[in-house]
């Protein structure tokens, strides 16, 4: 063996990894080259020495500081280990699944939000300049023939008005009978 | 039986958080101290190590056992340490490896007066702890991934297959760093290597 070929075998002679028909060979090497033969003596030297540096201690807080990180980490279970561990949880989450189909393929008559009223009354301009609001019409008399006319188109429109408005309505009957007397 | 590395992560993954604290109890120890020899200086060692930890368990839902966990481990450890090495290159650059004032400031994370004051002989204790000093300044002159290769060599219980797969390289490149990084040490250390021929050699023959 040449001493080129020693080079990768050397360290592995000094910490007794090598196999023993290499071992042989090495050794067979090192009786006849006086080089080879410090060399290892050497590296035998040195990794004696790299034994001597002394191990610390992790500080007591190590621990605890892991297990802050790690309870840090957001959720990544997969959804099988979900089922795995859970299959309530799937089941819920199944059906909240077929629910939320369920509705959006049948929509229920929801409040319509008129959203260009809000809008308007989110334009500063507009508000700003509602004078209208300050210039309000006369409160309405109840001998007010404007007002029987308006309660006349609300009667068709809103059938609660009508009980309210009861008096009026009656006074419209009677008249409706007089014309109806008179035809 | 003690489960065996392989077992706990793959019990990790399924979702025992016990078997994630026996896994930091059997190597917590073992990756500071690496990582500590690595960019001497405890704090950071001891930060990366967590880092290490907080990585494992991320990535405990992917972990397949197509190597030993060991090798693994500190491979996340080695990368860490390079690219933490890397990024302070500068800093430690301005920062003369001779300067003794900064290795003085590092060694005190050992705490030698605390030995010190329990040591029999200070006398004894000081040229003890100027050894060390000599052999940490050996280590820290080497090129980091000779550094690592050494490391993980003298101090893991990992064969040259494994150090290889960590420091992704064949295993005669291996051999070959470290023969590099003995030969480098053997000049450094010159001294106490002469110092402890003659204590191996007569140990030998006493034996």
């Amino acid at each position: 063996m040449s001493c080129e070929r020693m080079e990768g075998r050397i360290l592995e002679y000094v910490d007794g990894r090598l196999k023993e028909g290499d071992r042989a060979e090495v050794q067979k090497h090192l009786e006849s080259c006086a080089v080879c033969q410090l060399r290892v003596q050497q590296f035998s030297a040195v990794a004696g020495l790299l034994d001597e540096l002394p191990m610390i201690e992790p500080s007591p807080a190590f621990d605890a500081r892991v297990y802050a990180l790690v309870a840090a980490e957001p959720v990544t279970k997969s959804w099988w280990t979900w089922n795995f561990a859970s299959p309530r949880i799937v089941l819920a989450g199944a059906m909240l699944l077929v629910a939320t189909v369920w509705v959006t393929m049948h929509p229920a008559n929801t409040i319509q939000v008129d959203s260009p009223d809000f809008a308007v009354l989110e334009n500063y301009d507009v508000i700003s300049n509602f004078e209208p609001l300050t210039e309000l019409p006369q409160p309405v008399q109840p001998e007010d023939t404007n007002s029987n006319q308006q309660m006349e188109r609300d009667e068709t429109a809103t059938p609660i008005r009508r009980n309210d408005s009861g008096g009026i309505d009656d006074a419209g009957g009677v008249r409706g009978d007089a014309s109806g007397a008179k035809g | 039986m003690a489960r065996t590395d392989v077992q706990l992560m793959l019990d990790v993954k399924a979702g025992d958080e016990q078997s994630f604290e026996l896994l930091l109890q059997r190597f917590r120890s073992p990756l500071v101290n690496f990582l500590y020899r690595m960019v001497r200086n405890r704090e950071q060692a001891e930060d990366l190590a967590q880092e290490v930890f907080l990585r494992v368990y991320r990535a405990r839902l992917d972990y397949v056992p197509s190597a030993k966990f060991t090798t693994w481990l500190f491979r996340i450890a080695t990368n860490l340490a390079l690219n933490s090495m890397r990024d302070t290159r500068h800093q430690r650059a301005e920062i003369s490896l001779d300067a003794p004032v900064s290795f003085d400031a590092e060694d005190g994370d050992e705490r030698p007066m605390d030995v010190a004051e329990k040591h029999p002989n200070i006398e004894q204790h000081l040229v003890e702890e100027s050894r060390r000093k000599m052999i940490r300044r050996a280590i820290d002159k080497l090129p980091e991934k000779q550094r690592a290769a050494v490391l993980l060599h003298k101090y893991q219980d990992l064969d040259y297959g494994e150090i290889a797969k960590i420091l992704e390289c064949s295993e005669s490149a291996l051999k070959s760093l470290l023969f590099r990084a003995y030969e480098t040490l053997r000049v450094e250390l010159a001294p106490l290597v002469a110092q402890q021929s003659i204590f191996q050699s007569r140990e030998r023959r006493a034996t």
